[in-house]
């Protein structure tokens, strides 16, 4: 898979090890949502998309990195965010994307939510190895 | 017997001129402390732990570790705790171990190498020691942030009450595992001693709801409930709305309502209390 980052677009890695470090993941999210000049609808959804999946990465993936920056196309400009974790992957991915599953305690709205709140999501898993997820949202 | 001559060298030291030395330690330490310490008090620390140290020297204590050091260790904690109180830095604690080699280097000055020797014993005994102090001072940091952090998380969470029969939590920043029980024990115990049958839960302090935080909420109503109460979560702001709507949370059979002020009026209906504009009145 190929990583969203332009050349010249370096990303912050961030590591997501507690669950104080999901309130910063937001908190750098935002700072590049309005960077970015994201409409306050997108920007909440994607603060929002981006808590779900550190948690998750938190939770499932037994803590891991999250890579956050701006991304560029030929128009348009965007937040990107890759989490990535070496925790035990997803075995049923279709599975884990169905609304209410959970193999945990929570709603099971966290990741199929998330998909539904971003422009762009891509999901890459391998069982044993760890997933990665990276989410885009381009500004309007 | 080489140990104990070694001690006798380092008492010999520090006790050749106890009251000039112990003076000169005061002064070193007042100067670079400013005027912040009163002069009394530091000097009554200080040559308390002057004592000390030549005592525990005089009964052989090796390093900081040293069981005869236990005095001197109290003393340092006893010190520390109270410059991290009062908001000194590290170095400014541990200046008033370090300023003691500073006194004493005059008197390597005509001494012999045996002084040379045991100043050299003494300083390394000295540096445990000013580790021994920002040790302490860190620790003493550490429990005052916990502290204040814990007393932030009581802070946080009023519950207030908005009339009779109502009572209102504000919600203001972020929502995790820790604060969402504080905030429902405080809710479940405010309407026992309120008798209230209303209760509102204010997110508009709340920057974002995902599925975490909206899982907290539902339990919070759902037990206040359980105990004969009616929740209204208002404040929901129009990201906050659409945001919810496409997480596919479902706040089914929960009222939510956009203003603290709408979700007042309903709780009033609710609890039968009409409110009556006056004609004439000036608006």
């Amino acid at each position: 898979m190929t990583a969203p980052w332009a050349a010249g677009d370096d990303p912050q890695v961030y590591s997501v090890a507690r669950s104080a470090d999901v309130v910063q993941i937001r908190q750098v999210i935002r700072a590049l949502a309005q960077q970015c000049r994201l409409s306050l609808v997108d920007q909440t959804k994607m603060i929002t998309a981006a808590s779900e999946l550190a948690r998750n990465t938190l939770t499932y993936g037994g803590g891991g990195t999250v890579s956050a920056g701006v991304v560029s196309d030929a128009s348009k400009r965007g937040v990107a965010a890759v989490f990535e974790d070496s925790g035990p992957g997803i075995a049923d991915v279709d599975q884990a994307m169905t609304d209410g599953w959970t193999s945990g305690g929570g709603l099971g709205l966290g990741l199929s939510g998330a998909r539904r709140l971003v422009d762009d999501f891509r999901l890459h898993t391998v069982p044993g190895e760890g997933t990665t997820v990276t989410i885009i949202k381009w500004a309007r | 017997m080489a140990k104990q001559d070694n001690a006798v060298d380092l008492v010999g030291l520090l006790a050749a001129e106890k009251q000039d030395l112990a003076a000169s330690w005061v002064r070193e330490v007042q100067e670079s402390l400013g005027r912040r310490v009163g002069a009394a008090e530091l000097d009554r620390e200080l040559r308390e732990l002057y004592e000390a140290l030549v005592e525990a020297l005089r009964q052989g204590a090796q390093d900081v570790h040293a069981e005869q050091m236990s005095e001197v260790r109290a003393l340092l904690t006893e010190l520390s705790r109270n410059r991290a109180r009062q908001g000194f830095s590290p170095s400014e604690t541990a200046i008033s171990v370090f300023a003691l080699k500073t006194v004493l280097e005059p008197a390597l000055r005509d001494g012999s190498a045996d002084t040379v020797r045991a100043y050299l014993q003494l300083g390394r005994i000295l540096d445990g020691l000013g580790l021994f102090t920002i040790e302490t001072y860190t620790q003493t940091r550490d429990e005052l942030i916990t502290a204040q952090a814990e007393q932030l998380l009581e802070l946080s969470t009023p519950v207030v009450r908005l009339w009779d029969g109502v009572i209102a939590v504000p919600l203001v920043g972020t929502l995790d595992s820790a604060r969402t029980q504080v905030v429902m024990e405080k809710l479940l115990q405010a309407l026992v001693d309120t008798g209230s049958e209303q209760a509102i839960i204010d997110i508009t302090g709340v920057p974002a709801v995902d599925t975490q935080v909206a899982q907290h909420l539902l339990k919070t109503i759902v037990a206040a409930r359980l105990m004969g109460a009616e929740c209204t979560v208002s404040g929901i702001s129009p990201q906050i709305a659409q945001t919810i709507v496409a997480l596919g949370i479902e706040f089914d059979g929960i009222v939510t309502k956009a203003s603290l002020a709408d979700a007042l009026k309903l709780a009033l209906r609710r609890s039968g209390v009409d409110m009556v504009a006056h004609a004439g009145v000036q608006r």
